[in-house]
C-alpha cells in the first residue's frame, strides 16, 4: 500500500468531513461522532453530489443535493435507494491521517 | 318471481340514501330505473358551500358515483328530466320515450325560491343549488375586482356569502328581515353574527326589499326600494326553497305545498311513494338534510314491506362558515309563559339563549361556543326536566352534578340515544355498538360503518371522542408522527420538552428523550440546532455540524456543488456604488451568471467554494453583509417605491421594509420567511402571497400573514391594521417570534397558522398586549446573539477549514 500522510485527525471537525484533492478527483475524509475515519469518493452515486457537504451521522452521511444516505463503511447507497461509491482505505496513526491511492491509480490505469 | 320495476325520478341525497338503505334491505327485489335532471351522480349537497370556498372539492363530495349505482344493477339515466307520469298506465315519461314502473318514487326536491322582480333572468343571477351553480359563481369570482350581491340572509345565503368573500369578491348581503337567519337566530345573536361577517369585509343590508335586477345584457347592479343600488357581477338568489311538485301536481296526486305522504311516506296513490324537500308531512316540509334521511329509511322499508313511520322531528342547525360557531335548535320565539336564560360574554364574543316551558327546554341558540349543542338538543327533544340545574344550565354539560371540566367524561354521561350526528341521525349507541360489533378502529371505517361524521363532519370531534372511550388505547386520534426515525416523538413534543426539561444541547435531547440512534440523522439534527437555538439564544452554542450545508457556508450549493452568493440589499434598494462593487466580484471570479432574483437582489452564480471567502471579503469592502438566501431564516422585505416616489402611495413603504429587515435581519426561524411591504392596496411588493405582508393604507398599515406562493399558492390572511410604523414593525416581530416558538422546524407560517388557528394568532399578537410585548421582547434578545454577519465573520478567520481542502495529493506523490 502506498499510504500517503493528509493531515491530522484534529483538522476534520467531530461529525464533519474535509476533502483531499487528488489527480483522480475529490476524495472525501469523514470523521465520526465516535472519531473513526472514513474516506469515499466525493461523488455521490445518484446524481454526484459532493458528499464531503453533507450532514455526517452513525457511520452515514446525507447526500447534501437529494438527501441519499450513503455508507461511510461500504459505500453503499442505504435505504431504498440503490447506488454505490468507491472507498478509499485510510488509517489514523496516532492523530495523523494516511489514505492509500493505489487502488485509485489502478482503476485510472485500466 | 319476476322483479318488481321501481323507477325513481331524482337522484338527490334522499332519493341515494333510500336506493342504500334498499339495497341493504333487499338487493334483489327490484329492477331500478333512476332519473336525475343533473348530469352527474349523487353529491353531498350541503357541502356545496365548503367547494364554493374551495375547502374541498367536487370529488371530495360525490356520495354515490356512477361506478356505485353500476354495482347495485341500477339503470341510471342523468341528465334525463321525467316531464309525466301517467299513474293509469303506470309509465314515465320522458323525451326519450315512456318507462314502466311497478312502484315509483318521486324524489324531485325543490326548487330555488327566485323572487318576482325584473332582471331576474339576466345572465349573472345564480341560485345556490347545485354545481352548475357553483362552478358559475367561481368563473365570476375569477374576475378582478369581482362583486357580488347575495339576497337572502339565511343559511345558504351566508354560507355562499363567505365563500365568495374568500375568493376575493366584494361582497354585499341583503336581507329582508330586520336580523340574519332570523328563523334559528334571535336578534341579538343575529347581531353577533353580523358583526363577524362585516370584519371579514362582507357588507350587510338588513330589510332590504329588492326592486329590481338592473343590467342590459348581464346583470349590472341590485335597485333596493329605497333607492340604494349595488353593483353586482352576480347576483345570488338565496331566499328559499320550494318543493318541486310539478309533474306530481299534472298526475294529479294530492299536493298542498309539497307532496301529501302518509307516515308510510306513501302519496295518495298506493304505488307512489315520495321523499325528500318535494314532501310535505303533517303539514311540514322539510329542507334539512336528518329528517329526510328519516324518511328514506321509511320509503325503502315501505318497498320492502316492513313496518316503519315517519314522524316529525326538531331540528338542528350549524352555519358552515369556517371559523364562525353558531347553533340553534327548537323554538325561541318569546312568548308570555316562556322563560329564557341568557349567558353574554362580549370581549370573547359569545352569545348563549335558552328558552324555557315549565322547566323544559325548546330552543336553544348558541354562538361563539356551540361544543354544548349536542347536549343541550338532547334534553330539548326529550322534554328533560331541567330545575335541578337551572342556575348552571347555560354554563353547560361540564358544570353539572360536580363532574370535572373534561369534554371525554361529558360524551361518556351522554345516554345511548343522545344523537351524535345530527346530519345522518346517528346515535350514540349506534356508533359505540357498530364500533365494538365490528371492530373498526379508524375513523373512516365509523364514518364507512354509521354515517356519523360523513356528511358536515362538524361532529367528528364527537365521534372521535367516542372512539376514543371505546377502544381505549387502541385508538388514537392524534397519532402523533414521529419526527423521524431516530425518536417516537413527535416535533411538538420534542420542542415541549427542551423547555420542561431544560436541554440545552444536542447530546442532552437525544440522552434525556431516548433517542433510537447514536447521534441522530439529517432529518433531526438540524430541527433540535434550530429548535435549541430558539429556546436558548443566550446559552445554546450552534451546532454547525447539525447545519445543512448552506446554513454551514452561508451560500447555496447548486446542482454541480459550485455555490450562489446573494448579497443584503435592504428593502430592494442598491447604489452605484453597490453595483460597482458586485460588478468588479464578477470579474475578478470569472463568476459564469449573475442573475436577479425574485426577492429584488442580485445572485452570483457558479463560485467555488474555496473562492468564497474572498468574494464575501471584496463584497464586505463596499458594504455587503449575506443576504442569508440560503437560511431557514430572515430572507428579503420585498418593497415598492411608496409615497416617496409613486402618485398611488400612501405610507413609505421602502422605508418600513428596510427597517423591518434591518430589525429582524439574522434571525433563524423554522423555515424560511419572506415579507413584503406594498405602499397601497394595488400591491406592486405582491405582499399578499408572502410569509408576511404589509399592505400600507390611508389609514395605517395592514399587517398580513400566512400566504404561500411556492409548492402550494395561497392569499394572506389579514392579522389587523395598525395605525404607526412603529406598531407594525410590533406586531410583525410579535408575529415572528410566536411562530419561532411554536412552528415545527421546516414548517412555513401558512401550515403553522393553519394548525394553530388564525383566530388564536390574532388573539395573542393583536388583542393581548401584554403577549405581544413578551414575544416581541423575546425576538429582542435573541437577536442580540443573532445579528452577526456570517460572511465577515468568515473573511476574518472562522471555520477556515470549510473552505479549504485538507491535502492536495500531486499526480506524483500518488504515483511514487
Amino acid at each position: 500500500m502506498n499510504w500517503i500522510e493528509i493531515g491530522t485527525l484534529s483538522d476534520i471537525p467531530l461529525r464533519g468531513a474535509r476533502c483531499v484533492k487528488t489527480p483522480q478527483g475529490k476524495i472525501a475524509v469523514f470523521r465520526t461522532a465516535e472519531n473513526d475515519v472514513f474516506a469515499i469518493e466525493d461523488h455521490c452515486p445518484h446524481k454526484g453530489g459532493p458528499l464531503s457537504q453533507g450532514i455526517v451521522h452513525g457511520r452515514a452521511v446525507t447526500c447534501p443535493l437529494h438527501n441519499w444516505v450513503i455508507s461511510l463503511e461500504s459505500g453503499k447507497a442505504l435505504g431504498a435507494d440503490e447506488g454505490e461509491v468507491r472507498t478509499i482505505p485510510v488509517k489514523n496513526e496516532g492523530g495523523k491521517l494516511f489514505i492509500a491511492l493505489e487502488r485509485l491509480m489502478l482503476a485510472a490505469a485500466e | 318471481m319476476a322483479k318488481q320495476k321501481l323507477v325513481v325520478v331524482g337522484a338527490g341525497m334522499a332519493s341515494g340514501r333510500m336506493l342504500e338503505h334498499l339495497f341493504e334491505a333487499a338487493p334483489d327485489a327490484f329492477d331500478v330505473t333512476l332519473f336525475g335532471a343533473e348530469p352527474r351522480g349523487n353529491y353531498n349537497r350541503i357541502m356545496l358551500s365548503p367547494v364554493l370556498a374551495g375547502e374541498k372539492t367536487y370529488g371530495e363530495i360525490v356520495t354515490h358515483d356512477a361506478a356505485w349505482y353500476a354495482e347495485q344493477g341500477v339503470n341510471c339515466r342523468f341528465g334525463e328530466t321525467v316531464t309525466k307520469i301517467d299513474r293509469k298506465g303506470k309509465f314515465v315519461v320522458t323525451a326519450k320515450g315512456e318507462t314502466p314502473y311497478d312502484k315509483l318514487v318521486v324524489a324531485t326536491g325543490s326548487a330555488p325560491f327566485i323572487i318576482p322582480v325584473a332582471g331576474k333572468d339576466l345572465p349573472g343571477v345564480r341560485a345556490f343549488r347545485d354545481l352548475d351553480d357553483v362552478e358559475a359563481m367561481v368563473a365570476a369570482a375569477g374576475k378582478p375586482n369581482a362583486k357580488a350581491v347575495v339576497i337572502g340572509g339565511g343559511l345558504l345565503g351566508l354560507e355562499a356569502a363567505a365563500a365568495l368573500r374568500l375568493r376575493g369578491m366584494e361582497v354585499v348581503v341583503l336581507h329582508l328581515m330586520g336580523h340574519l337567519m332570523e328563523r334559528q337566530l334571535d336578534p341579538a345573536a343575529g347581531y353577533l353574527l353580523q358583526k363577524e361577517l362585516e370584519s371579514r369585509g362582507i357588507r350587510v343590508h338588513c330589510k332590504a326589499q329588492t326592486k329590481a335586477i338592473l343590467g342590459t345584457d348581464h346583470v349590472e347592479a341590485v335597485l333596493l326600494d329605497d333607492g340604494t343600488t349595488y353593483p353586482a357581477d352576480l347576483v345570488v338568489m338565496a331566499v328559499g326553497i320550494r318543493p318541486e311538485v310539478r309533474i306530481a301536481n299534472d298526475a294529479g296526486l294530492h299536493v298542498e305545498r309539497g307532496i301529501v305522504v302518509n307516515d308510510q311516506m306513501v302519496a295518495s296513490d298506493p304505488d307512489i311513494l315520495a321523499v325528500g324537500e318535494c314532501v310535505e308531512h303533517e303539514n311540514i316540509c322539510y329542507g334539512l338534510v336528518a329528517p329526510l334521511y328519516d324518511m328514506a329509511k321509511v320509503v325503502a322499508k315501505t318497498l320492502v314491506k316492513e313496518d316503519a313511520a315517519f314522524r316529525p322531528v326538531e331540528t338542528a342547525t350549524q352555519l358552515k362558515v369556517t371559523g364562525v360557531s353558531l347553533y340553534s335548535a327548537g323554538d325561541f320565539a318569546e312568548a308570555p309563559d316562556r322563560e329564557e336564560i341568557v349567558l353574554r360574554d362580549a370581549s370573547a364574543g359569545i352569545y348563549k339563549r335558552l328558552v324555557l316551558k315549565e322547566n323544559r327546554i325548546l330552543g336553544a341558540v348558541l354562538y361563539g361556543e356551540t361544543g354544548d349543542g349536542a347536549w343541550f338538543f338532547d334534553m330539548l327533544r326529550k322534554g328533560t326536566d331541567v330545575k335541578e340545574m337551572r342556575e348552571t344550565l347555560i354554563f353547560g354539560q361540564a358544570y353539572q352534578g360536580g363532574s370535572p371540566l373534561d369534554p371525554m367524561a361529558a360524551v361518556a354521561a351522554l345516554p345511548d340515544d343522545a344523537e351524535i350526528c345530527g346530519c345522518n341521525g346517528v346515535c350514540k349507541g349506534k356508533i359505540v355498538g357498530t364500533i365494538n360489533e365490528r371492530g373498526l378502529t379508524s375513523l373512516d371505517d365509523v364514518r364507512a360503518h354509521t354515517k356519523a361524521s360523513a356528511s358536515c363532519g362538524s361532529c367528528t370531534g364527537l365521534v372521535e371522542q367516542l372512539m376514543t372511550l371505546t377502544l381505549g388505547d387502541k385508538y388514537n386520534p392524534a397519532a402523533v408522527q414521529p419526527m423521524c426515525g431516530c425518536t417516537d416523538l413527535g416535533h411538538d413534543d420534542v420542542r415541549r420538552l427542551i423547555k420542561a426539561k431544560g436541554l440545552k444541547t444536542i447530546p442532552a435531547v437525544m440522552q434525556e428523550l431516548e433517542w433510537k440512534t447514536s447521534c441522530g440523522c439529517a432529518k433531526c439534527r438540524p430541527a433540535l440546532n434550530y429548535y435549541l437555538v430558539c429556546d436558548w439564544p443566550d446559552e445554546y452554542a450552534d451546532d454547525y455540524q447539525s447545519r445543512y450545508i448552506n446554513e454551514r457556508v452561508h451560500a447555496n450549493i447548486q446542482k454541480d456543488g459550485t455555490y450562489s452568493v446573494v448579497p443584503r440589499m435592504w428593502g430592494g434598494v442598491t447604489s452605484s456604488k453597490e453595483l460597482r462593487a458586485i460588478a468588479d466580484v464578477v470579474d475578478k471570479f470569472n463568476v459564469p451568471m449573475v442573475k436577479v432574483t425574485g426577492g429584488q437582489r442580485i445572485d452570483l452564480l457558479g463560485i467555488e467554494k474555496e473562492d468564497l471567502p474572498a468574494v464575501w471579503a471584496d463584497l464586505g469592502q463596499a458594504g455587503f453583509v449575506s443576504g442569508q438566501a440560503y437560511a431557514k431564516g430572515l430572507r428579503t422585505v420585498k418593497t415598492c417605491v411608496g409615497s416617496d416616489w409613486c402618485r398611488f402611495g400612501t405610507q413609505d413603504s421602502t422605508g418600513l421594509g428596510i427597517r423591518i429587515e434591518k430589525f429582524m435581519w439574522g434571525s433563524w426561524t423554522p423555515a424560511k420567511l419572506k415579507m413584503a411591504v406594498s405602499g397601497c392596496p394595488r400591491n406592486c411588493a405582491e405582499a399578499t402571497c408572502k410569509d408576511i405582508g404589509v399592505i400600507c393604507v390611508d389609514s395605517g398599515f395592514e399587517i398580513h400573514f400566512a400566504g404561500a406562493a411556492g409548492l402550494d399558492i395561497k392569499g394572506t390572511e389579514v392579522l389587523g391594521l395598525v395605525k404607526t410604523e412603529d406598531q407594525a414593525l410590533e406586531h410583525i416581530v410579535a408575529l415572528t417570534q410566536m411562530y419561532r416558538e411554536q412552528a415545527r422546524y421546516l414548517e412555513r407560517i401558512y401550515k403553522w397558522a393553519k394548525r394553530v388557528g388564525l383566530d388564536e394568532i390574532r388573539r395573542q399578537i393583536m388583542d393581548d398586549a401584554e403577549k405581544r410585548k413578551a414575544y416581541f421582547d423575546r425576538f429582542v434578545f435573541s437577536q442580540k446573539f443573532a445579528q452577526v454577519d456570517p460572511w465577515s465573520e468568515r473573511v476574518s478567520g472562522k471555520d477556515k477549514h470549510e473552505f479549504n481542502p485538507m491535502a492536495t495529493v500531486e499526480y506524483r506523490q500518488a504515483a511514487e
